[in-house]
């Protein structure tokens, strides 16, 4: 099923393409710490912390996904130990939790830049320039959409439309939105403000 | 436990508050739009600055989207008796200035109004020809009332139409009174809501759930955000309502994770909510209890489907399924359920406080009442506009939206996003309805109405939203998984220059196949985009297939630049091209190599002489 990435990219260049053909990746690389943050080890406190989160729920029906954007906040990304640990926490089957976290855009199974670059596709976006922001933002971090910056600062990926088509065309990094930006020199100021 | 006293003592004592004489209320619009505009520093000016200045008479509230983008940052001041004030495009030099010369001198900031009328007489946002037409039913509070502050939400007759529903209606008459209204559901396939609950209301079950679906995903629609932002309380109030009707003690909110605002303010209302007794147990006395929970999503479009939405609460892939049978008797875990829209909700308790009647008054006969659209794309006048429905396409992009800016020439309007098609020039004086729409081949969908000018190219917005469908497809059915991808193919070949006759024909056969067998609407109205554009802009396609042009300019691999005889040789053109491809002295005519050309489009941009042209 893992189709080359050259082949399988959609037109932002993502690379990831149809949901349901979203590459699996390499599932044994995942035990292995890829990140420069640090393994992620069985006694990372972070297991602690989600294992009361999941013991709050109360046996509640439907926690996965709750548990699953639990555990992505708190470890920035779902590798294979942290889909077993909420497996064998939750009762819930390991193929079943894969399942979801592979199915949603919003759950990566490798880690993730500090800061997270979202470069609003939605329609009125697109029709006001978009692609020359994304093509601007490409161009400035030396990184192909979808992917992290060597220095691990930032993801770039295009995203789903944002809501603020007021400001058109806008960018999303972390939580805060820059707009109208039609002009895109203003770019690498707003980068620069990031650590 | 909450009282009738209590609410109208409740009422009382907000209005009071926010209306007393010689107060002044100065609000800020912190909705997404309003925040990432800079309202987040003008509040922290303004809050600073009354705090220092000792202004104790001016009261600083937080409030929801104002509607028209354009203007954010907005400030207004609202004094009893006097008219409201606007101040637009605010930064914190400027606030700083509104503060000393107005709230402290009491001389309104001409500077940053929105100007005058013939007699001198300041305007406000309410005068302008923008909200003329409109008629606010959905976004009553927003940009009103502080969402964060449930007073001010009762303030305006909060949580008066639950009480009128509990303690003076049946279930039976409240849904009497929602078919009466003759409300479609506002998420885009405008089922009677009524209808709805009377399927769910008689089934028999231990449990039956209501669900709000916020999962807004078309792309260039935010108004459920806005009223999620703006007015979270009155969807709580809806909800509970609702669930009176049908019976169910349980509802969810299923909202996008995009949203971090929304989710925010929802958890603060229901906390409000659920303190003051208005959620939980035996509420206002009686055997009615009811509580709400939030249940994020996780990125996928697909959820906006009913049955596939009941899939991702219940922890699954986010896939829908066959119906029958329908969420009313089998839903979430398998019990009776009822969906419905966030901008549908908002109209509920105006409703059921003022009557089907009323609610008949606007709009049309087979579609009453208002629909909001998010107003975006080539217009002068971005922003969120609520119009009865009945009102023309060209009063809501001229009259409201004032047209497309830089004098360009309107091309199309795009309704229901991925979903719907493109309106031309030729239907603009339909009148918006759920039907009319669908019969010039769009659809409401939930409400975004995006405007393109010349300079967009129709083959290319088609093989957008069909790359939108291929990338949501949930991958259960193969029309829509396989057909869609087939027919972006087809697409992306057209717009390399690589298309021909035969694939025209390919994708008219592909779209129709689609849309017959596809499991559930997203596959069913994936086509549409395509089918719209091929109807309406036959002769782009065939400009990109035959000629081997796009006519608007934008599909690269068709385009190429030359410098004409109006070249003055200033060489602008040269310095800004990336690749060097220009070539040619100070006051000669400069020419561009077609073979090192990248069609960047830069020299075409900074071209002082319109010198440069485009084919």
């Amino acid at each position: 099923m893992p189709e080359d990435p050259e082949v399988n990219q959609n037109r932002f260049g993502t690379g990831v393409g149809n949901n349901t053909q979203r590459r699996l990746g390499n599932v044994n690389d995942q035990s292995k710490c890829a990140c420069s943050c640090g393994c992620i080890t069985a006694e990372d406190p972070r297991f602690a912390e989600l294992k009361s989160y999941i013991d709050s729920l109360n046996q509640e029906q439907g926690i996965t996904m709750p548990v699953l954007q639990e555990a992505q906040r708190s470890f920035g990304y779902l590798p294979l130990e942290v889909q077993k640990f909420i497996s064998e926490n939750t009762g819930v089957p390991l193929a079943e939790i894969y399942g979801v976290a592979t199915f949603y855009s919003q759950f990566a199974i490798e880690p993730k830049g500090r800061h997270h670059i979202g470069v609003c596709m939605g329609t009125a976006c697109y029709v006001k320039g978009s692609q020359k922001v994304l093509d601007k933002l490409v161009e400035e971090l030396k990184v192909k959409v979808g992917c992290t910056t060597s220095d691990g600062k930032f993801t770039l990926e295009a995203t789903r439309c944002l809501g603020c088509c007021g400001l058109a065309p806008c960018i999303m990094i972390d939580d805060d939105v820059f707009g109208k930006l039609d002009d895109v020199s203003r770019i690498p100021d707003i980068l620069g403000k990031y650590e | 436990m909450m009282t009738m006293v209590d609410l109208n003592g409740l009422k009382a004592k907000a209005l009071e508050e926010m209306e007393s004489e010689g107060t002044l209320r100065v609000v800020v619009g912190m909705a997404t739009c309003g925040q990432s505009a800079g309202a987040r520093r003008v509040m922290e000016t303004l809050k600073k600055d009354v705090a220092e200045l000792g202004l104790d008479n001016v009261n600083v509230a937080v409030t929801g989207c104002v509607g028209m983008c354009t203007y954010e940052p907005i400030l207004e001041v609202l004094e009893t008796g006097k008219k409201k004030v606007t101040y637009i495009r605010m930064d914190p030099e400027k606030t700083a200035r509104v503060v000393k010369e107005h709230l402290q001198g009491g001389k309104p900031v001409l500077d940053y109004t929105v100007g005058h009328d013939h007699a001198g007489n300041l305007k406000n946002l309410e005068d302008l020809q923008f909200y003329a037409k409109q008629e606010r039913i959905v976004l009553r509070n927003c940009g009103t009332i502080d969402p964060e502050n449930i007073h001010e939400y009762i303030a305006r007759d909060g949580y008066a139409a639950l009480r009128k529903a509990l303690l003076e209606m049946t279930p039976e008459t409240v849904i009497d009174e929602m078919k009466k209204s003759g409300l479609r559901g506002r998420g885009g396939a405008g089922f009677p809501t009524g209808l709805k609950w009377g399927f769910a209301a008689p089934n028999k079950a231990d449990q039956k759930y209501i669900i709000c679906n916020a999962d807004e995903g078309d792309p260039g629609a935010f108004m459920d955000r806005s009223v999620l932002e703006g007015d979270p309380h009155a969807i709580l109030e809806a909800m509970a309502i609702g669930g009176y009707a049908i019976g169910a003690s349980k509802g969810y909110i299923y909202v996008r994770a995009e949203y971090p605002v929304a989710v925010e303010r929802l958890k603060i209302a229901i906390g409000q909510a659920q303190q003051m007794g208005l959620l939980g147990r035996k509420i206002f006395g009686t055997d009615f209890s009811f509580d709400i929970e939030i249940r994020l999503g996780a990125g996928a479009f697909v959820c906006g489907e009913e049955t596939a939405l009941i899939a991702s609460i219940e922890g699954k892939r986010g896939m829908s399924r066959n119906k029958p049978p329908f969420p009313a008797h089998k839903g979430l875990w398998g019990k009776p359920t009822v969906i419905n829209n966030v901008e549908t909700l908002a109209n509920v308790a105006q409703i059921i406080l003022k009557g089907a009647d009323w609610f008949r008054s606007f709009g049309t006969e087979k579609s009453p009442g208002t629909k909001v659209f998010a107003l975006g794309g080539k217009i002068n006048n971005t922003g969120l506009v609520e119009v009865p429905m009945g009102i023309t396409l060209r009063e809501v992009i001229y009259d409201i939206g004032s047209g497309c800016p830089h004098g360009k020439a309107f091309k199309a309007v795009q309704t229901g996003g991925p979903s719907g098609g493109c309106i031309t020039a030729a239907d603009l004086d339909t009148p918006i309805d759920f039907d009319n729409l669908v019969a010039i081949g769009s659809m409401m969908g939930s409400g975004g109405m995006i405007v393109m000018d010349e300079d967009n190219c129709m083959v290319d917005i088609a093989r957008f939203f069909l790359d939108f469908t291929v990338d949501e497809s949930c991958g259960k059915c193969t029309p829509c998984r396989e057909g869609t991808k087939r027919m972006l193919e087809i697409l992306d070949r057209i717009v390399a220059g690589e298309g021909t006759m035969q694939d025209l024909e390919n994708l008219e056969d592909l779209a129709e196949n689609i849309r017959l067998t596809s499991l559930c609407a997203l596959g069913q109205t994936a086509p549409n985009p395509v089918m719209s554009t091929m109807k309406h802009f036959r002769d782009e396609y065939l400009a990109h297939v035959q000629d081997k042009k796009c006519p608007a300019g934008v599909c690269k691999a068709l385009l190429g630049y030359v410098i004409t005889a109006d070249c003055k040789g200033c060489t602008k053109c040269k310095r800004v091209c990336p690749v060097e491809a220009i070539t040619g002295e100070v006051k000669q005519l400069h020419v561009i190599d077609q073979a090192l050309c990248i069609r960047c489009g830069a020299c075409f941009n900074v071209c002082s002489f319109n010198a440069i042209a485009r084919n």
